[in-house]
C-alpha cells in the first residue's frame, strides 16, 4: 500500500480541478465520480428497459390464452429481460456504486486505472447496444433463455453471433472493471486504512471482483464454443461428434452460479453499511461478516450443478452438489443473524434507506429459504424449471439486489448531489414497492408448486388466478419505480434543500465519504485523509 | 526514473472510447460476415484498423508518459496488478477449453461408447450408438468430419515445445540484461525471443497445413478436432499477440526506453510470454501426449 | 366383447380425468401417486416447516427490536458489536439442522436412482414439439401431440381457453401404463433438450439429444396424471403436454393388444368424401404441420415459409408429396404418415379455405400409395379395395389427383 498523493494532469491549469464542459466531459472522462454517475444512469435506464420487457411477459401471462405476443417473441422477451436486467442493470449499477464510493471510502483520489475505467464503461454500452440490436433482426432476438443452452440457442436466427459478441464485450467490460476495483483497493488505500478497517461495501466488492475475473472468461469460453459449433463445424455440444449439450450447462453454471452472487455480495455490503447507521450502533460481527462473504464466494465455485439436478448426474454428483449447496446457508445465515443483532438494542430510525434495507433482510431471507429448499436434490426434481424457481430468484434479485440499489440511491444521493431527497415520496416509493413486490412474486411460489413450468407464454386454466394476481403486482411495482426516477431528478434539481456534509446523524463515524462536503467535490482526497482510529463501525 | 511522488491521474482519455468503438464495429462486422452479409468483412477490417490504431496511440501515450517520469511507484504497482489479474482471466479462459477436453474424454465419450457404464449415461450406448466404441481420439459416433489421423506428439509439437521453452530462457536472459543495464543483452535476448515466437507460429502453421491437407484432421473432425484446434489455435493466437507485444518492447528497448527501476511494459510482456509458455506445456501434455 | 368393455372403462377413466383437473387447484406440491413422489413430498414439507420455523424466529427477533429499539421510543443504542459465543452458536445450530435435512434427502436421492430390475421399459423421445413413446417390450410406438381442441384454442383468439377441457394439458394419444409395475423410462431427444415432468410421479428428467437418461416409477393407483415439458425447447415449448393414464394390469394388457392391432392394421383405403378428407386433413395438419406453418398457413417470417399460395403446395402433387415425405435440413421428414392421412393432408393443404388455397382437387388414400407400397400391402392385388385395384392396374401412375 502506498501513500497516495494524487497528481492530476490538469494541475498546471489555473482553473480549479473541475470537469470539462459539455458532452465531451462525459465521453472522455476518467473521473471516478463521472464514470460512476454514467454507470448508475445507464443502469437505471436499463432497469426500465428490462422492466418493460418483464411487463410484456406479465401482460401475456395476465390471462390464459395468447393475447399479445407470439410465443417466439415471448421467449425472446424472457431471454432479453434477464440479460438486460443482469448485465445491463444490476451489475452495472453496482459497478457504478463501486466507482463512486470505493475511492471515497478508502480515502483514494480516484480509481487506480482511470483510463481503463473509462473503457470499461464504454465496453458495457457497446455490448448492450449489440445485444439490443438483436431485437430488430431477422428471426428475432435470442429466445433460448438467458442460459443460452444449446442445441436450442443454435436455432437462433441472425441474432446469434451478435448476442455472442455482446457477451464477449460485456465480459471484457466486467473484467476490466473488476481489475480496477482490485488494484484500487489493494493499492490506493489511505495510510491507516487497513484491510480490516475497510467498510464492508469495499470488502464485498473486493471479493466480488475476484469472482468476476474468474467467471467472465468462462462465460466467454462457453459462448465461443457456441459460435464455433454453429459456424465452424465443431462438435462441442453435439453427441454425434462426441460432444455433449450438458457440457455447456456445466460451463455455463460454473459461471452462472457465482454470477448470481456477483449480484448479491455487493448487496450484502451496502446493507452492512446502511443498517448500522440507522441503528446507531456498530455493525455486529464485522470480522465474521468478512469471513462469511469470503466463504460464500468460495462455495459459489463448487456448487454449480445444483442447477442441473435433473440433467442426469451420477448419484455421487447429485449428493455432492446437494451437500455443498446446503452449506451456503451457514455463512449466509451468519450474515442474516449479524444484521439482526446489529438492529438489536439499537436506536433505530426509519428513513427510506433503512426501510429498504430492512425489507431486504426479510425478503432476501425468504428467497434464501426457497434456495435452500431447491438445493435438496430430490425436492428439486419437482421444483426445477417451474415458477417456484422464478419466485426464488426474483426474491433474491428484486427485493434484495434491486431494493438495496434503491436504498443506496437514497442513502448516497445527498452526498452525490448535495441536496436532500423528499423523504415523504421516498417512503411512499418504499411502501408501494414492498407491498407490490410481494403481490408480484409470492403467488409464483404457489404456481410453481402447483405445476406451472417457467418460460411458457400460455398456461392451463388452474393457474389463471395467481397469474392474474402476479401480473397486477407487476404493474403496481413497475409503475411505482417511476417515483424513484422522479425523486432522482427532483433531488438533482434541489430536492428539499441542501444536505449537510454528514447527511445522516453521526454518519461520519461510519465512513469517510461523510467527512467530505456534500456534494462531494470533483476531486476528493488528493492528499490522503487521516483515518479515524476507532473500532470498525 | 519515477521522479514523481504523486500518483498520476490522467484527466481525460480519448483513446479508450475510440478503441471500444473500433472493437464494436469489428465484432458487428464479423457477426454480419458470419450471417453471410456482404458488408461484413469490410466492417470487420475497418473496425479492426480503428481498434489497432487507437490501441497503438493509447500505448504510445502511456510509453511517453512513463518515459517522462510521470508515473510513480504506486502507478507501477497498479499496472502490475492489472496485468497479473488480466493473465489470471486468460488462465480461466483456457481452463474452459481444457475442461471441455477433460469432459469429453472422461464423461461424454465413455457415456456414448461404453457398455459397462453404471451411471446416468448407462443406457446411451446400447440404445442409441451400439456400434460406437469409446476410444480416444475420436470424432464421435456420427464419424463427424470423416476419417482422420490424430496428431502425434513427437514431430513438430516436440520441436515447438523446445522452441517455446528456449524462448522463455532468452526472455529471462533479456530481463537480466535489463536489470544489469546491459542494453545489448536486453535487445539480443528480446530479439531471440521474438524470433523463436514467430518460428513457433510458423511451425504451427505447417502443422495445421499438414493436418488439413494430409491427415484429414480439421476443426470439424468431431470432438477431437474441435478441442485440438480450439486449444492449439487459441494458444497460437496468444503466441502471436505475445510476440507482437514483445516486438514493441524490443522496439522501445532499442529506442532506449526502460530502466532497471521502471520497465513495466517489459515485465508485463515477459509475464504474458511465460503464461503462454505454461499453457503450451499443458497443451503438450494433455492434447498431444496423453 | 371383453375388449370393448375395457376400452369403455378406459374412456370412463379419461372423462373422469377431464372432470377432476378443474379441481386441481393447489397451493402446494401434490402428494402424488408413487413411492418416490410421497418421499419427495415429505421431504418438501420437512424443509418447508424448518424454514418457516427459522423464519419466525429470525423475523420475530428482528421485528421485536424494530418495534422496541427505536429512537422514537427513546431507546438508547447499546454499543456491543461482537460476541463470539453467540456467533459460534448460530453457526453450529444451522449446521445441525442441515445435517438433519441431508439424511432423508440422501435416502431419496438413492431411491430415485434405483432404475434397475424394472418390469417394463418405455423409451421417450422429446421432439419439437411433441413426445414420441416406444414400449420397448411390446413394440408399441406412437406420438403424443397436444390435443386438437387446445391446439385450436391457443392459435385462434376467438376461442376462450376456459371453454376447453384441460386446456393445454391434454393430448391426442396418452401414455398408458399399468399400475403397481416398476417401469423404467429412457429419455432422449431428437432435436433440442426437453424435460419430461408429471408432478404426480414425483420427478422430472431431461431428455438430451444424443444421450439417454433413465428414471423409474411405479404408480400406486389408477388415474389420469398430467404434466408438461419443462425445459425451454423453442417456440411451442408451452404446448407439449404429457398425459399418463395408469390402469389395472389386465386393462392395460388389453389396451396394448388393441393398440398393437391398430398399429399393424392397414390404413383405411376406402373412398372418402371430400368433406371427410378435408376434416381429417385438418386434424393431420394441426397435429403435424401447424407448429411451423401456423393455423392460417402464413408461416412465420424469417423462420417458416407460408403454405398459403405457395407454388410448391398448389403445384405438382408428386413433387409436393415427395417434398413432405423427404423433408429438408430445416423441415422434418414425414415418411411415416400412413396413406390415408397423407391423402387427407394433401387435400387439405391444397384446398382448405383456412389456408387460403383452392386448387380444387382431392386425393384418395389409394392414390397416395406408390406402386411399391401398394405391392407391399397387397402382394396379391386382388385383395386390394376396388379403388386401389383400379389404380394398381394403371401401375405407373403414383398418384392421381381428381379434379372436381
Ligand atoms: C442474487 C441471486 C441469488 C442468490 C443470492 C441465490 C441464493 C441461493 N440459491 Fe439461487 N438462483 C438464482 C439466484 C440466486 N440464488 C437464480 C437467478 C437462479 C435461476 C437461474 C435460472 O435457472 O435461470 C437460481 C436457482 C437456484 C437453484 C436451481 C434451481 C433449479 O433450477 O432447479 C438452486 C438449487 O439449489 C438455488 C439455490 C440457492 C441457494 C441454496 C442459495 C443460498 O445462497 C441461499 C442462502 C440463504 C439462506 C438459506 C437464508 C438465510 C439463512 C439463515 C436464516 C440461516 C439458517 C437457515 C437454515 C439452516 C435453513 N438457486
Ligand atoms: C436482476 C435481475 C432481474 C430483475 C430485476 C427482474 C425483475 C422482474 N422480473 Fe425477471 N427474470 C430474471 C431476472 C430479473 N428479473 C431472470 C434471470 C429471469 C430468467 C430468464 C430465463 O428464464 O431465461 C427472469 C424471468 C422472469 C419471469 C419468467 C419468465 C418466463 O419464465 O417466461 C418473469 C415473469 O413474471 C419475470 C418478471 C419480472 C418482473 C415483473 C420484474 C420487475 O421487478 C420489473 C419491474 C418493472 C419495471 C421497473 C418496469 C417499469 C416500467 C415502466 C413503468 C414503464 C415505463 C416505461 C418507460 C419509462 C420507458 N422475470
Ligand atoms: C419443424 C418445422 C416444420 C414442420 C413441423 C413442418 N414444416 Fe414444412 N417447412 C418447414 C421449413 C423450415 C420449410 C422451408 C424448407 C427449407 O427451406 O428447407 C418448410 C417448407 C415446406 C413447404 C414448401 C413451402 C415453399 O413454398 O417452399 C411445404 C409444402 C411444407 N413445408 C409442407 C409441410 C407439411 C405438409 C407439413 C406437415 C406434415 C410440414 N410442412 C411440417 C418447417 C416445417
Ligand atoms: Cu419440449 Cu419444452
Ligand atoms: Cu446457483
Amino acid at each position: 500500500m502506498t501513500a497516495v498523493v494524487a497528481e492530476h494532469d490538469d494541475h498546471h491549469d489555473h482553473h480549479d480541478h473541475g470537469p470539462e464542459k459539455g458532452i465531451l466531459r462525459w465521453i472522455i472522462t476518467t473521473n471516478h465520480k463521472d464514470i460512476g454517475t454514467m454507470y448508475l444512469v445507464f443502469a437505471l435506464i436499463m432497469f426500465f428497459v428490462g422492466g418493460t420487457m418483464a411487463l410484456i411477459i406479465r401482460s401475456e401471462l395476465f390471462e390464459p390464452g395468447l393475447q399479445f405476443v407470439d410465443p417466439q417473441f415471448f421467449n425472446s422477451m424472457t431471454t432479453m429481460h434477464a440479460l438486460v436486467m443482469v448485465f445491463g442493470a444490476v451489475m452495472p449499477a453496482f459497478v457504478g456504486l463501486a466507482n463512486w464510493m470505493i475511492p471515497m471510502m478508502i480515502g483514494a483520489p480516484d480509481m487506480a486505472l482511470p483510463r481503463m475505467n473509462n473503457m470499461s464503461f464504454w465496453m458495457l454500452v457497446a455490448g448492450v447496444l449489440l445485444l439490443a440490436a438483436t431485437l430488430f433482426m431477422e428471426g428475432g432476438a435470442p429466445a433460448g433463455g438467458w442460459t443460452l443452452y444449446p442445441p436450442l440457442v443454435l436455432q437462433t436466427g441472425k441474432a446469434l453471433p451478435f448476442a455472442i459478441f455482446s457477451v464477449h464485450m460485456l465480459g471484457i467490460s466486467s473484467i476490466m472493471g473488476a481489475i480496477n476495483v482490485i488494484a484500487t483497493i489493494f493499492n490506493m488505500r489511505a495510510p491507516g486504512m487497513t484491510l480490516m478497517k475497510m467498510p464492508l461495501f469495499v470488502w464485498t466488492w473486493l471479493i466480488t471482483a475476484f469472482l468476476l475475473i474468474a467467471i467472465m472468461p468462462v462465460f466467454a469460453g462457453a459462448v465461443t464454443m457456441l459460435l464455433t459449433d454453429r459456424f465452424f463445424d465443431t462438435s462441442f455440444f453435439n453427441a454425434a461428434g462426441g460432444g455433449d449439450p450438458v457440457l455447456y450447462q456445466h460451463i455455463f453454471w460454473f459461471f452462472g452460479h457465482p454470477e448470481v452472487y456477483v449480484m448479491i455480495l455487493p448487496t450484502f455490503g451496502v446493507a452492512s453499511t446502511i443498517i448500522p447507521v440507522f441503528a446507531r450502533k456498530p455493525l455486529f460481527g464485522y470480522a465474521s461478516m468478512v469471513y462469511a462473504t469470503a466463504a460464500i464466494a468460495f462455495l459459489s465455485f463448487i456448487v454449480w450443478a445444483h442447477h442441473m439436478f435433473t440433467v442426469g448426474l451420477p448419484i455421487a454428483g447429485e449428493l455432492y452438489f446437494m451437500y455443498a449447496t446446503m452449506l451456503i446457508a451457514i455463512p449466509t445465515g451468519v450474515k442474516v443473524f449479524n444484521w439482526t443483532a446489529t438492529m438489536w438494542k439499537g436506536e433505530m430510525t426509519f428513513e427510506t434507506p433503512m426501510l429498504f434495507s430492512i425489507a431486504f433482510v426479510v425478503l432476501f431471507t425468504m428467497g434464501g429459504f426457497t434456495g435452500l429448499m431447491m438445493s435438496v436434490a430430490p425436492a428439486d426434481f419437482q421444483y426445477h424449471d417451474t415458477y417456484f424457481i422464478v419466485a426464488h430468484f426474483h426474491y433474491t434479485l428484486v427485493p434484495a439486489s434491486v431494493f438495496i440499489l434503491m436504498a443506496s440511491g437514497y442513502y448516497w444521493l445527498p452526498k452525490w448531489t448535495g441536496n436532500m431527497y423528499d423523504e415523504r415520496i421516498g417512503r411512499l416509493h418504499f411502501w408501494l414497492s414492498a407491498i407490490s413486490v410481494n403481490i408480484l412474486f409470492f403467488p409464483q411460489h404457489f404456481l410453481g408448486l402447483a405445476g406451472m413450468p417457467r418460460r411458457i407464454p400460455d398456461y392451463a386454466i388452474q393457474f389463471a388466478d395467481w397469474n392474474m394476481v402476479s401480473s397486477i403486482g407487476a404493474f403496481i411495482y413497475g409503475f411505482s419505480q417511476l417515483l424513484f426516477v422522479y425523486i432522482v431528478i427532483d433531488t438533482i434539481r434541489g430536492g428539499t434543500g441542501k444536505a449537510t456534509a454528514e447527511v445522516w446523524e453521526d454518519a461520519s463515524k461510519h465512513g469517510l465519504e461523510w467527512t467530505v462536503p456534500s456534494p462531494a467535490p470533483y476531486h476528493t482526497f488528493t492528499t490522503p485523509p487521516e483515518i479515524i482510529p476507532t473500532e470498525h463501525v | 526514473m519515477s521522479t514523481n511522488t504523486a500518483y498520476y491521474i490522467p484527466h481525460k482519455a480519448v483513446w479508450p472510447v475510440l478503441a471500444t468503438g473500433g472493437l464494436m464495429i469489428m465484432l458487428a462486422g464479423f457477426a454480419n460476415y458470419l450471417n453471410g452479409s456482404s458488408i461484413g468483412s469490410g466492417m470487420m477490417l475497418t473496425g479492426f484498423s480503428v481498434f489497432i490504431l487507437m490501441l497503438g496511440a493509447w500505448f504510445s501515450l502511456q510509453a511517453t508518459e512513463s518515459e517522462s517520469g510521470m508515473y510513480n511507484h504506486g502507478v507501477g504497482i497498479s499496472y502490475r496488478m492489472g496485468m497479473m489479474w488480466f493473465i489470471f482471466s486468460e488462465v480461466m479462459f483456457f481452463a474452459v477449453f481444457f475442461g471441455a477436453l477433460w469432459y469429453a474424454r472422461n464423461i461424454s465419450i465413455p457415456a456414448l461408447g461404453e457398455i459397462e457404464l453404471t451411471g446416468p449415461g448407462r443406457s446411451t450406448h446400447n440404445t442409441l450408438w451400439p456400434a460406437f466404441e469409446a476410444i480416444w481420439p475420436t470424432n464421435g459416433p456420427g464419424n463427424v468430419g470423416g476419417h482422420f489421423e490424430p496428431m502425434g506428439a513427437f514431430g513438430l509439437p516436440l520441436l515447438n515445445t523446445l522452441l517455446l521453452l528456449t524462448s522463455g530462457v532468452t526472455c529471462t536472459w533479456a530481463h537480466h540484461g535489463l536489470l544489469a543495464k546491459n542494453r545489448e543483452q536486453l535487445i539480443k535476448g528480446l530479439a531471440a525471443t521474438v524470433a523463436l515466437g514467430f518460428i513457433f507460429v510458423a511451425c504451427q502453421a505447417l502443422e495445421y497445413h499438414e493436418a488439413y491437407s494430409e491427415m484429414g484432421l480439421t476443426l470439424g473432425s468431431g470432438i477431437y478436432g474441435s478441442t485440438f484446434f480450439m486449444l492449439t489455435g487459441f494458444h497460437g493466437f496468444h503466441v502471436c499477440v505475445g510476440a507482437i507485444i514483445l516486438s514493441v518492447v524490443l522496439f522501445r528497448s532499442w529506442k532506449g526506453h526502460f530502466s532497471p527501476e521502471n520497465h513495466f511494459a517489459f515485465e508485463a510482456a515477459a509475464w504474458y510470454w511465460h503464461f503462454v509458455d505454461v499453457v503450451w506445456l499443458g497443451l503438450f501434455i494433455f492434447v498431444y501426449l496423453l | 366383447m371383453k375388449k370393448t368393455k375395457q376400452l369403455l372403462a378406459c374412456l370412463v377413466l379419461m372423462t373422469l380425468g377431464l372432470g377432476t383437473a378443474h379441481a386441481d387447484y393447489t397451493l402446494n406440491l401434490m402428494r402424488g401417486v408413487t413411492q418416490l413422489s410421497n418421499e419427495v413430498y415429505d421431504l418438501h414439507m420437512l424443509i418447508l416447516w424448518i424454514c418457516v420455523f427459522i423464519g419466525i424466529a429470525v423475523f420475530g427477533t428482528m421485528f421485536y427490536s424494530i418495534f422496541h429499539h427505536r429512537k422514537s421510543k427513546g431507546h438508547k443504542a447499546a454499543q456491543f458489536h461482537e460476541n463470539t459465543t453467540v456467533e459460534i452458536i448460530w453457526t453450529i445450530i444451522p449446521t445441525l439442522i442441515l445435517v438433519a435435512m441431508a439424511i432423508p434427502a440422501t435416502k431419496a436421492v438413492i431411491d430415485l436412482d434405483k432404475v434397475q430390475d424394472s418390469d417394463m421399459t418405455i423409451k421417450v423421445t422429446g421432439k419439437q414439439w411433441y413426445w414420441d413413446y416406444e414400449y420397448l417390450d411390446s413394440g408399441l410406438h406412437f406420438e403424443s401431440h397436444l390435443d386438437l381442441a387446445s391446439e385450436k384454442a391457443h392459435r385462434v383468439s376467438s376461442i376462450d381457453p376456459r371453454s376447453v377441457p384441460n386446456y393445454l394439458l391434454n393430448v391426442d394419444k396418452p401414455l398408458v401404463v399399468p399400475v403397481k409395475t416398476k417401469i423404467r423410462f429412457l429419455f432422449t431427444a431428437a432435436d433440442v433438450i426437453h424435460s419430461w415432468w408429471v408432478p404426480d410421479l414425483g420427478w422430472k428428467k431431461d431428455a438430451n439429444p444424443g444421450f439417454v437418461n433413465d428414471a423409474w416409477t411405479s404408480v400406486d393407483k389408477p388415474g389420469v396424471y398430467r404434466g408438461q415439458c419443462t425445459e425451454l425447447c423453442g417456440r411451442d415449448h408451452g404446448f407439449m403436454p404429457i398425459v399418463v393414464i395408469a390402469m389395472e394390469k389386465e386393462q392395460y394388457d388389453a389396451w396394448v393388444k388393441a393398440e398393437l392391432e391398430k398399429q399393424n392394421a392397414l390404413p383405411d383405403l376406402s373412398k372418402q368424401t371430400r368433406a371427410s378428407l378435408l376434416l381429417k386433413g385438418e386434424s393431420v395438419y394441426l397435429t403435424n404441420c401447424v407448429a411451423c406453418h401456423q393455423i392460417d398457413g402464413k408461416g412465420i417470417s424469417g423462420w417458416y415459409p407460408g403454405l398459403s399460395g405457395s407454388a410448391k403446395v398448389t403445384g405438382d402433387i408428386h413433387q409436393l408429396i415427395g417434398f413432405v415425405q423427404a423433408g429438408t435440413s430445416k423441415m422434418p421428414a414425414f415418411k411415416k404418415l400412413p396413406a390415408d392421412q397423407l391423402a387427407a393432408l394433401m387435400t387439405y393443404i391444397r384446398n382448405a379455405p383456412e389456408l387460403g388455397n383452392k386448387v380444387g382437387d382431392e386425393l384418395q388414400a389409394c392414390h397416395a400409395l406408390s406402386l411399391d407400397e401398394l405391392e407391399d400391402i397387397f402382394p396379391d392385388i386382388d385383395n386390394a379395395p376396388e379403388l386401389c385395384k383400379e389404380n394398381g392396374e394403371v401401375k405407373l401412375d403414383k398418384v392421381v389427383a381428381e379434379k372436381n
